[in-house]
């Protein structure tokens, strides 16, 4: 037996100021091998890593939110705080606490640097971004540092490749001492200007170059206009990049779907795979293109410093709505889906902010909603000129997304009516200095988001798809039932009932059936209206138009636009609603949310019905 | 003067960070920042509608606040 023990696993918590490059410091030091979750009860997130020494000794890295204080003002600073103090009751006290300091922004960087050494923990305190300290003519006389803090102080540079060899050679060894406690009512700030003076030559306060930018991105015409220019690019990068990519997953899961049904006999099994299982989940995939590009130009937008100057521009409009100026990004994310849209409110610290902007989301017309419209508008609104200039169809199409701006909007309002006065809400919103995206955090970042977003496909998503297909399968018809099988089933019972419900706003039977498969994602409704009215053509194309004349000829132009209303506030996903309730934490919020937007929906599908049959 | 009174470009000196309500977790936030008797501060830009929030200097880092947070800082022309 061996005699030599190994020493146990050290933990070090990563702790430091927001925008101090504390995540990439993390990327740096553990690579790939990295769990992404959330604190119980909290929507913190919560990152762990590892990494060995050279010495051969296992490292645990917990990757902190960023802090200004450990006086916590959001849930993010709470969870840093209280795992700093040994208090957190999921979380072991570190055996070090790494802090991370901007190099070019010390003086902000060292109050709290300050703060954590009173709790009299061992800590070693990196020097992030050295070399751009270094460009900026910024010197940091280290060991002075060193000395009149009491513990390491090592430079690091994360996004270069050896950038931290200097931070593992000081955690290599033994753990520093504890730094000797300074006076429990010392002026923190009084003492880190005495240190910058004593250890740090900055020869000017902001860069000439972050200057100049923003004299044009923070200007009031040009800088919104380069925010217009950078949506519109965005959404139509999201668009149109993602059209192949889609396609390509289309055509793969059609190949999928084909060979299962040409190798197994045709019968329950099959069709379960094919119609249930592949055809459900595949219907979902296919938004991971966008999703994909979407993420990519907010990570970029996010690690280069712009999020922050848009919600500096936006903020005032937003506060009018009753939203904050971080809003922003969720909202315009929840235009390809609502999905990443609820995801990215985790910008927003202010949990009521936070709450607003996520009921909001699924307002903003989703990519999945445009086969839904593209069908009626097609079948239902003429494709004439109106005013000389606009398509009919095309100010149809318009209306539709302005529709989901109002609600949103009139939630906002209401949202902020219920909510009260309760406390003013900050904004208090740091503007970081402009970096260039690392293009290793970047991937890291993505292959996150991915990764959340596929599990959801390859669970939730796929349970639902099982449950939608044994509804619209069982019972299976007699062999002398003429009429199309999904009438005998759980769905066409479920929605003859829902028939009675929705014959005010105009619904027939068929639509109500057609609307069960659409819980799953809301293009599918579109798949469900074929198969109710027995639409089997070759091709997709040819179902479409198929079933356009189909319809065109069996609804009214008011049963028409009534069901349009419907889908642009109806919850019509189960997945966003999945999400709201992952997001939140709270059952009672999603029920809320879904029968809030269930009325809303309803509401404006009555008035749409009424008013357009008063009109013909 | 009231940070929020400041004009674009002039540099001044915090003197003071008032409390508004009892506690103000705002005012302590400000504090903590490093809105303290003695930084120097300046306006770096004003948001596009009704030049509110504002784009304040404090040392070496830039922060956006609204007018209303920016009302809490007492500053005096350097």
């Amino acid at each position: 037996m061996s005699e030599i023990a190994l020493p146990l696993p050290l933990s070090i918590a990563l702790v430091g100021n927001p925008n101090c490059g504390k995540t990439a410091l993390f990327n740096r030091l553990t690579g790939s091998r990295q769990k992404v979750a959330n604190y119980a009860g909290v929507t913190v997130e919560r990152k762990e890593g590892q990494m060995e020494l050279p010495s051969g000794r296992k490292v645990r890295v917990l990757d902190l939110p960023g802090a200004y204080s450990l006086n916590a003002t959001s849930p993010d600073e709470a969870v840093t705080r209280d795992v700093c103090l040994g208090q957190h009751p999921d979380e072991t006290l570190p055996d070090l606490l790494l802090c991370v300091a901007d190099a070019t922004n010390l003086r902000l960087h060292l109050r709290f640097v300050l703060e954590l050494k009173r709790l009299g923990r061992p800590m070693v305190l990196a020097l992030n971004m050295a070399d751009a300290a270094r460009k900026r003519g910024i010197i940091i006389d280290a060991k002075i540092l060193e000395q009149e803090l009491g513990f390491p102080v090592v430079e690091t540079i994360a996004v270069r490749h050896e950038g931290a060899a200097a931070l593992i050679a000081a955690l290599d060894g033994h753990l520093p001492e504890i730094p000797p406690a300074s006076a429990a009512d010392a002026d923190l700030h009084a003492e880190a200007r005495l240190l910058i003076a004593h250890a740090v030559h900055m020869p000017d306060p902001t860069s000439p170059l972050d200057a100049t930018i923003d004299r044009w991105v923070l200007h009031p015409v040009a800088g919104l206009a380069i925010l217009a220019a950078i949506m519109l690019f965005v959404f139509q990068a999201v668009y149109a990049w993602a059209g192949p990519f889609q396609d390509g997953i289309e055509s793969g899961i059609g190949w999928v779907g084909a060979q299962v049904a040409a190798n197994l006999p045709a019968g329950m099994l099959s069709s379960l795979l094919v119609d249930g299982i592949i055809a459900g989940t595949g219907g979902v995939l296919v938004f991971l293109p966008q999703i994909l590009i979407l993420f990519f130009f907010i990570l970029v937008l996010e690690e280069s410093g712009y999020l922050p100057r848009a919600a500096f521009l936006l903020d005032r409009f937003m506060v009018g709505a009753g939203l904050s100026g971080r809003a922003f990004i969720p909202m315009l994310s929840s235009f390809a889906c609502a999905i990443p849209g609820i995801m990215a409110t985790r910008s927003i610290p202010d949990p009521r902010d936070r709450l607003l902007t996520i009921l909001v989301a699924p307002l903003m017309t989703c990519s999945a909603r445009l086969p839904v419209y593209a069908l009626l508008i097609g079948a239902f609104i003429p494709s004439q000129t109106v005013a000389g200039v606009f398509n009919l169809q095309g100010l149809v199409l318009f209306a539709l997304y302005m529709a989901g701006i109002v609600g949103a909007l009139l939630v906002a309002l209401i949202g902020r009516r219920f909510g009260g006065k309760l406390a003013e809400h900050a904004l208090l919103l740091e503007i970081p200095a402009w970096r260039l995206p690392n293009p290793r955090d970047l991937f890291i970042g993505l292959r996150e988001r991915a990764m959340i977003f596929l599990r959801r496909a390859g669970t939730l998503i796929l349970a639902l798809s099982v449950l939608l297909w044994v509804l619209s399968t069982f019972p299976t018809p007699p062999a002398d039932w003429t009429r199309p099988a999904i009438e005998y089933s759980f769905a066409g019972h479920i929605g003859r009932a829902l028939a009675v419900i929705f014959e005010p706003i105009g619904f027939n039977w068929q639509i109500c059936v057609a609307l069960i498969p659409g819980l799953a994602a809301r293009e599918v409704a579109v798949s469900g209206l074929a198969s109710v009215y027995a639409i089997a053509a070759e091709g997709e194309g040819a179902t479409e138009m198929a079933l356009g004349s189909a319809l065109a000829a069996q609804w009214s132009l008011a049963t028409a636009l009534s069901l349009l209303a419907w889908y642009v506030f109806a919850p019509q996903c189960l997945a966003t609603l999945a999400v709201i309730r992952r997001e939140t934490g709270s059952l009672k919020i999603t029920l809320w949310a879904t029968a809030m937007l269930t009325g809303m929906a309803y509401a404006a599908s009555l008035l749409v019905y009424r008013l357009t049959l008063l009109l013909t | 003067m009231q940070l929020s009174e400041l004009t674009l470009g002039t540099r001044a000196t915090v003197v003071d960070v008032s409390n508004l309500t009892e506690p103000d977790p705002i005012a302590m936030r400000l504090r903590d920042l490093g809105f303290v008797a003695g930084e120097p501060v300046s306006l770096v830009a004003h948001g596009p509608f009704g030049a509110d929030p504002m784009l304040v200097q404090i040392g070496f880092t830039r922060f956006a606040l609204r007018r209303s947070e920016a009302a809490r800082v007492e500053v005096a022309h350097v």
